[in-house]
């Protein structure tokens, strides 16, 4: 009862601060109604029309889209790249970032000069990355000028072969090689970020427990498998949702680096439906490849969000 | 230390910024014209992707020659740079869609502009205005055809580039003894010569898969002929037809004198394949003459020649790049007067030896042009005229979009029963 009543002398007591509150952030609010789900909607709108050239034709055409994309041969081998990219990509950036974290946080000398060193590459734009690492991973000029003295020539992103393939849909589902020359030049960018992540969470484990585990015998690498790293899990989450969410939308290094490559083998989602709404003037093919995305993202995010929401609680 | 870190920052930022301003440089074009054009009646907005070095010169040359003629009207460039027109078209996309179109747009001859925006109830006619300047006899018939719709003319083409062109390194063919093929036959006569000689018979840059796609429209017009090409491409022939299936086999021969590093050129760097020597002959637009002779610094008929693809021998893939009149604008007029002047010889031999294509015109003067283009435009005169499909003329741009993607599968796949599949597929939307 005076509890009740305590709450709610509060609630009148923030009244006007709130009005403040809310009054700053209606503006915002409402453009971020119409310019996010406003358009999220009308978007789920052109998907499911038969606009598919220049003359806007909004009858209902169902699934349509949706069925033909899956398909299709093209978005298949998107799907398939975006798996292997999203996997190879972010298993790279945790560990080389847990790596290199573990590794600056040995107090060593002229530490603050590897953190920055390894945190530039965040700098650029993914088109400079892209551009940078098409050239040194083109198979006739780049790496291969100083590998082929090893007798070692990988075709990189020029690569059609698929490992490990089977027959899947109209395609060859497998690992396509030339994904792994796209992962490279994307985990060089992003690596500098989980760094910097891991580094904040192991300034984090207090020295104590460390000790303790040295009392009690663990070696450094068993503080490291059962102390330190179990500790970090989640950073590792963060890391995870954060990556997966880029590379699941990546378009830009793709676009750049390699284009769709032979027989598709480098093309994303994003360029696909980049190059379906603005080249082919298939604008409900697009938006149906951007409601795909928002959903496979989505799998990712919402979980996330709603663990976060739960843990502020 | 501090200090250090406090300059890495420093450049860490610098890059980010220099990173950035590549794209705000891009943009600008654009940006610039909708916040000055449009209100204003005298200003007239033209609209391209011709921000190359070559053809931008041209740009700015017509524009001082036409406010020099006409000083109560302002020119404003809004050229929109990269992908070979790709930006262009997605930021005109855009501007079209909602209501704000520019005064008049850039736009290849044939479906992109008919089955793009005349089908979308965007441009006027111009039949007066041809019938004012007597550009009927001017033009050839198979040119107007091409800008044409339901017996309406609706744009001025400026300049003319050929496709069914095969450049090739003087000094290789010489060093192997290979005179210019004319005939399939002969051609991969030479291709097989060239391999054994360690020399890439065919250079192709196909990370845009643009170039392949040409390579295959020009077999197929070899294959075909002209009258059969275009009714390929009007749907009275089917793509199961035994002689595209022919031209898929033959396409699928030629991919196998192509360089291995394909995918990862685009056409700049197959030509400097051709260059240096690498490989042989390069199949390409006529804009590559341009990229020989300025950037690589060959001279024509020395360093390097050319001949028409096998088999198209007085026929002339044409790309064209015309100008019409949009709706909705408030200054048509001027507009007008701008198109005139772009249609007049005058124009078009300001514009056109810049660029390194030659006019749309037959009576233009020849003595501006060099020696590939006299010949060229002599070809052009007595020709047959067929759209490219590469460039988007022959047919729609989701025709294209997908055949662009079987071609792409095609390349490494070579299976023709799969790439006669999907270009039958395709072709319910062409």
């Amino acid at each position: 009862m005076e509890l009740a009543e305590h709450k709610k002398r509060n609630r009148r007591k923030m009244t006007k601060d709130h009005w403040t509150a809310v009054a700053f952030l209606i503006p915002s609010v409402i453009l971020i109604l119409i310019f996010v789900y406003g358009f999220i909607a009308w978007t789920g709108y052109v998907s499911v029309s038969n606009w598919s050239t220049l003359v806007p034709d909004f009858s209902f055409a169902g699934l349509q889209n949706y069925i033909s994309l899956f398909q299709d041969y093209r978005f298949q081998s998107d799907l398939r790249n975006t798996i292997f990219f999203t996997i190879f990509f972010i298993g790279l950036v945790i560990v080389m970032g847990l790596g290199l974290g573990i590794l600056i946080d040995q107090k060593l000398k002229g530490e603050s000069l590897f953190r920055n060193i390894f945190l530039f590459p965040m700098a650029l734009s993914f088109i400079v990355t892209g551009v940078v690492w098409q050239w040194l991973l083109n198979p006739s000029t780049g790496f291969n000028q100083f590998l082929k003295f090893f007798g070692i020539t990988p075709k990189w992103y020029t690569d059609t072969n698929i490992l490990a393939g089977f027959e899947w849909g109209q395609i060859e589902f497998g690992v396509p090689v030339a994904i792994i020359a796209v992962v490279i030049a994307a985990a060089w960018q992003m690596t500098g970020f989980s760094l910097a992540m891991y580094l904040a969470g192991l300034r984090g484990v207090p020295d104590e427990l460390r000790e303790a585990a040295r009392m009690d015998g663990a070696s450094e690498f068993q503080i490291y498998r059962k102390v330190v790293i179990p500790m970090l899990m989640p950073i590792t989450v963060s890391v995870i949702i954060i990556m997966a969410h880029m590379s699941l939308k990546i378009f830009d290094l793709i676009y750049a680096m390699t284009g769709s490559g032979a027989n598709f083998v480098t093309d994303v989602p994003a360029v696909y439906m980049y190059e379906t709404t603005f080249k082919g003037n298939n604008y409900a093919n697009g938006a149906a490849i951007a409601i795909i995305m928002l959903l496979v993202v989505a799998v990712f995010i919402v979980p996330y969000l709603w663990n976060s929401r739960k843990g502020d609680h | 230390m501090k200090k250090v870190c406090g300059i890495f920052f420093m450049l860490a930022l610098v890059l980010g910024l220099a990173a950035c301003s590549g794209d705000s440089d891009e943009a600008e074009g654009s940006s610039n014209s909708d916040s000055e054009g449009g209100d204003s009646a005298n200003t007239v907005e033209i609209f391209s992707w011709w921000t190359g070095a070559g053809e931008e010169d041209g740009l700015l040359a017509l524009i001082d020659l036409f406010e020099k003629e006409n000083p109560d009207i302002t020119i404003e460039n809004a050229a929109v740079a990269g992908g070979a027109g790709t930006n262009a078209k997605a930021v005109l996309a855009t501007r079209m869609e909602g209501n704000d179109p520019p005064s008049t747009f850039q736009v290849h001859g044939g479906d992109e502009l008919n089955e793009g925006w005349v089908a979308a109830d965007k441009m006027q006619p111009l039949n007066d205005l041809y019938e004012e300047n007597g550009w009927q006899d001017k033009f050839p018939q198979e040119l107007i055809d091409l800008v044409s719709k339901d017996g309406d003319i609706y744009s001025v083409p400026v300049n003319i580039h050929r496709g069914n062109v095969f450049f090739y390194n003087k000094k290789v063919f010489k060093d192997n003894g290979i005179e210019e093929p004319e005939t399939f036959e002969e051609f991969f006569a030479a291709s097989e010569k060239l391999q054994e000689a360690g020399v890439v018979p065919v250079a192709l840059g196909d990370k845009n898969s643009w170039p392949a796609t040409q390579i295959f429209e020009n077999v197929l017009l070899g294959v075909l002929g002209p009258d059969d090409y275009k009714k390929l491409f009007e749907g009275e022939i089917p793509f199961d037809d035994e002689r595209v299936v022919e031209a898929a086999e033959t396409f699928g021969k030629i991919l196998d004198h192509i360089n291995e590093d394909h995918a990862a050129r685009n056409w700049q760097d197959s030509a400097q394949l051709v260059a240096n020597g690498e490989a042989a002959m390069l199949n390409m637009g006529d804009w590559a003459k341009g990229y020989f002779v300025n950037d690589l610094e060959m001279e024509t008929g020395e360093d390097f020649g050319y001949f028409e693809f096998p088999g198209t021998k007085g026929e002339f893939q044409v790309i064209t790049d015309t100008f019409g009149l949009p709706k909705d604008i408030d200054n048509e007029d001027q507009v007008e007067k701008f198109l005139t002047f772009l249609g007049s010889t005058e124009a078009q031999d300001v514009f056109n030896p810049l660029k390194g294509s030659i006019p749309a015109r037959t009576d233009a003067d020849e003595s501006e042009y060099d020696a590939y283009g006299k010949e060229a435009m002599k070809d052009f005169g007595e020709s047959r005229l067929v759209p490219s499909l590469a460039h988007g003329s022959a047919a729609s741009a989701g025709f294209l979009t997908k055949a662009n993607q079987a071609v792409n599968i095609f390349v490494t796949q070579r299976d023709v029963d799969n790439f006669i599949q999907a270009l039958k597929d395709a072709s319910s939307d062409m």
